[in-house]
């Protein structure tokens, strides 16, 4: 191969390495003090970019040159710092014993508050930056023209990191960040102020954020994609590097940047692919990363279903819901039937979950990957070879469980944050695969036409299939909670050590979790294409995911019937909610945030306690 | 006759000699108390038998089996039951359901998905709570009661194995000096009536003495003395090992709280 294209490439690959060193490093940092890994780190990027493209030009209309163009850079990275402080002080702070679910959630909820609120301050059209002074004249490589940006990029990483390494080395507050990352009790019973090294770290992280995001607008417009997109690379960087390694970022960084440069040539479609098995193969390989240390898992992180006395008259009550459900479609119309549908195919969706987390502790990020096998298994079936919908329904299925079967197996070694961080991975790589395999998964438009069959096909007949079958479904997983399978899950959630004392075989266990995890939520996908007649990415993408833990944390984690009440809340709230205002996502953000601090339980959750508080 | 016999064990972790040429057996229904200063290796010695460490060298046989290199629950099923120094239970599970879990695992039907598991061994269950005294707080949850109750749970959790060996690491930490010695006549007269060998390890000078048969004692990861407590507390060279607390093997004054 041509020598000079070979340095272009490697050079370009170091840019972007650089770039994503700088926002991974603050995440990284972030991690080590505080223990939160901060989904809105993309969000911070993100606003760096649009304050620095909003504020360079106008700074350069005052006095062209480089310093201008700089020193905005640096201002917006100031401003994003400052921002990272607020939500210090009003969020995280209130959080830092919170279960790791909460945390991710919370800062999750800050993702979609911060996507309207840029769309409200800077508009909805993507901002183009000015060029850097002096540096609009490609340079010369080997005969090939390479933008000299570029290279100012590639320095900037070594930059930053020697900057960060002097911070952390020479100073106190250094100091008290590296003995943090360490072992935040000590420092905290030596009597520093936490409050102070907190805020400051956040201060770092965020100013990194939002620095990454500022030296972006050269090259790309700010654009409301941009923090999704960066956070997902930024985790594969601080997981492969190790969490709260600064070092660990950089070489990870490195790495990827070279593997998305080069992978580009050997499978040009699928790059994302090649990121995320990274990841996939270096956590296999060493659980906690390049430089990572294993996670203490203290008490707190283990929140879920405890035993309760059967509720007196349940059958009464399961023959009242079978009832009212039959019953429904002699009262409601066709939006209605639709509408319970959807919540009925959410609502296995959810419960699904809660095996994973509420019954197992294994806290899965990435759920919408079995929904979305589910999905295309079915869609795919009809598509490619005329399946039928009795027989699309359990390909579905058992396409879902298979793959949960393999990213169960993977995941199944890692705990707590790693863990959460891996199915997001899987799932991000289905998703990738979905997207960019157009000739067998219609790439974007997805696939069309899937259509139930002749006798399912109106909206009562559709309703009362999706009731049957979640009906059966839910009664089936809620047996084996109650089963010797469920109590041994929770028995290694409660307690891996004494688990382990009494001969359960734990990863086992929580493997054959995931599959029966993976082919109810493969059902609910399955019965969700067939109710739409489409699939198409979304499915599978990270919203899809967060929707399943929202319902789980509306309706509480810590009740069985929790998934079930919080998929019609989030369905009610959205139908209620979404019509009446343009920023949904605000909404739903501050109610994600309000339930994590104020209503942990979620609505089941509360109704359970109190009837508790009572006996 | 010798139940565990443990031949030479070895441990390093980097530099540091956490153990080194570690020998001694434990009989059936004899209580075995492993002493030692901090740092002495009690706890990398206690782990390597209850395998959650890995042996560098030597041989850990139980009852005539090698057990060296076996995952903690091989050796569950081989008859090992332990309690930890931090009480371990399933917080969520009532006291029975604790025990009933333990019962399921020993029957291998952890992977049962139909009977609920609170219907399955429950009679058998609330027996064991009552040998250790816990039989009224059967529908407690875990998270609610005293520690020392936790710790009765946790010993009858062990028992429904049916161990040939208990190992117990700091039985006592963290109980009054009252329910110690409860724990430890109710442990004795348990190994004494079903045979069990107990290996312990132990802080409380009024635990070892009042109640092991015998007594090993440890120091920088080596073996230094064995026998009764009797031998032991006239040994020269322990004495040394707790220099600075030269009385710390006398008999208190006053009368014996066991």
């Amino acid at each position: 191969m041509d020598p000079s294209f070979l340095a272009v490439q490697a050079l370009s690959g170091l840019s972007s390495a650089s770039s994503l060193f700088i926002t991974a490093c603050g995440l990284t940092i972030v991690f080590g003090v505080t223990r939160i890994v901060n989904f809105a780190h993309g969000s911070l990027y993100m606003i760096g970019a649009y304050t620095a493209a909003t504020l360079v030009p106008r700074l350069l209309e005052l006095s062209f040159g480089p310093v201008s163009f700089w020193a905005g850079i640096l201002a917006s990275a100031v401003i994003v710092g400052l921002i990272g402080i607020i939500i210090e002080v009003l969020l995280l702070r209130r959080i830092y014993g919170a279960p790791e679910l909460f945390q991710l959630l919370a800062t999750f909820g800050v993702v979609l508050v911060v996507q309207d609120l840029v769309v409200l301050v800077f508009g909805p059209e993507d901002i183009l930056g000015p060029r850097a002074p002096g540096l609009r004249a490609p340079v010369d490589i080997l005969g090939r023209r390479f933008p000299s940006y570029e290279l100012v990029l590639i320095a900037a990483g070594p930059v930053v990191l020697g900057l960060v390494w002097l911070l952390l080395r020479r100073t106190r507050f250094g100091m008290l960040v590296r003995a943090a990352t360490q072992d935040r009790d000590m420092v905290a019973s030596l009597g520093v102020n936490q409050a102070m090294l907190f805020t400051g770290t956040l201060f770092l992280g965020a100013f990194l954020a939002g620095l990454g995001g500022a030296l972006q607008i050269p090259r790309v417009s700010a654009n409301t994609g941009m923090d999704l997109s960066i956070i997902a690379e930024a985790f594969v960087v601080t997981v492969v590097g190790g969490m709260g390694s600064v070092p660990g970022a950089f070489l990870a960084a490195l790495v990827i940047g070279q593997l998305q440069a080069f992978g580009i040539l050997i499978f040009p479609k699928s790059t994302l692919v090649v990121v995320f098995l990274l990841m996939a193969v270096v956590l296999a390989v060493r659980p906690y990363g390049f430089f990572g240390r294993a996670e203490v898992v203290g008490a707190t992180h283990t929140v879920g279903i405890a035993s309760h006395k059967p509720l007196p008259g349940r059958v009464y009550i399961l023959l009242a819901v079978v009832a009212v459900l039959a019953c429904f479609p002699l009262v409601a119309d066709a939006y209605l039937l639709k509408v319970a549908t959807e919540i009925l195919i959410f609502a296995l969706f959810a419960f699904s979950l809660q095996l994973l987390i509420g019954v197992g502790g294994l806290v899965s990020f990435g759920h919408a990957a079995f929904f979305g096998l589910g999905a295309y298994g079915s869609a795919l079936a009809v598509k490619w070879s005329g399946a039928s919908m009795e027989a699309a329904l359990p390909l579905g299925l058992a396409f879902a469980a298979l793959g949960a079967g393999l990213i169960g197996a993977f995941v199944v070694r890692l705990s707590g944050i790693y863990l959460a961080m891996m199915t997001l991975a899987a799932a991000q790589i289905i998703y990738a695969v979905a997207f960019q395999w157009v000739d067998v998964t219609g790439g974007d438009n997805g696939i069309v036409g899937v259509w139930p069959a002749t006798w399912a096909s109106g909206p009562v007949a559709y309703y009362l299939l999706t009731a049957a079958l979640t009906l059966a479904a839910v009664l089936l997983l809620k047996r084996i909670i109650d089963a010797p399978f469920g109590y041994a899950l929770r028995a290694a959630r409660d307690s891996e050590a004494r688990a382990e004392a009494i001969g359960l075989t734990i990863r086992l266990h929580r493997w054959l979790a995931f599959i029966l995890s993976g082919a109810a939520a493969g059902l609910a996908g399955g019965l969700y294409a067939f109710s739409r007649g489409s699939v198409d990415p979304s499915l599978l993408g990270i919203s899809t995911s967060v929707d399943a833990l929202t319902m789980l944390l509306l309706g509480g984690i810590q009740t069985v019937t929790g998934p079930l009440v919080g998929a019609a809340a989030l369905h009610f709230l959205r139908d209620v909610v979404m019509p009446l205002t343009a920023h949904w996502r605000l909404v739903l953000g501050l109610i994600i945030i309000a339930m994590v601090l104020i209503f942990p339980r979620g609505l089941a959750g509360t109704v359970q306690h109190w009837r508790e508080e009572r006996a | 006759m010798t139940l565990l016999a443990v031949k030479d064990l070895q441990k390093t972790f980097g530099g540091v000699v956490a153990a080194r040429g570690v020998s001694f057996d434990v009989a059936r229904g004899e209580m075995l108390a492993l002493i030692g200063p901090n740092g002495a290796g009690k706890s990398t010695v206690f782990n390597m038998v209850g395998g959650q460490l890995r042996a560098d060298h030597g041989q850990v046989v139980l009852d005539g089996q090698d057990i060296t290199h076996a995952a903690p629950q091989k050796r569950f099923r081989r008859g090992v039951g332990r309690t930890f120094q931090v009480a371990q239970t399933f917080l969520s599970m009532n006291a029975v359901e604790n025990v009933q879990m333990a019962l399921i695992s020993c029957r291998r039907r952890s992977h049962g998905l139909w009977t609920p598991a609170r219907e399955r061994y429950r009679e058998k269950a609330v027996e064991l709570l009552a040998q250790v005294g816990m039989a009224e707080a059967a529908d407690i949850p875990c998270s609610a009661l005293a520690y020392g109750d936790v710790k009765r749970v946790e010993l009858a959790i062990a028992l429904a194995g049916e161990p040939k060996l208990l190992l117990m690491d700091e039985p006592t930490a963290g109980m009054a000096p009252r329910e110690r010695a409860e724990l430890m006549d109710l442990t004795a007269s348990i190994a004494a009536s079903r045979d069990i060998g107990v290996l312990f390890t132990e802080h409380d000078m009024d635990v070892v003495f009042g109640h092991a048969d015998r007594v090993l004692v440890l120091l920088r990861g080596q073996v230094i003395a064995a026998g009764t407590p009797d031998e032991i507390r006239r040994d020269a060279q322990v004495r040394r090992a707790y220099l600075g607390d030269e009385h710390a093997l006398e008999r208190p004054k006053g009368p014996d709280p066991a």
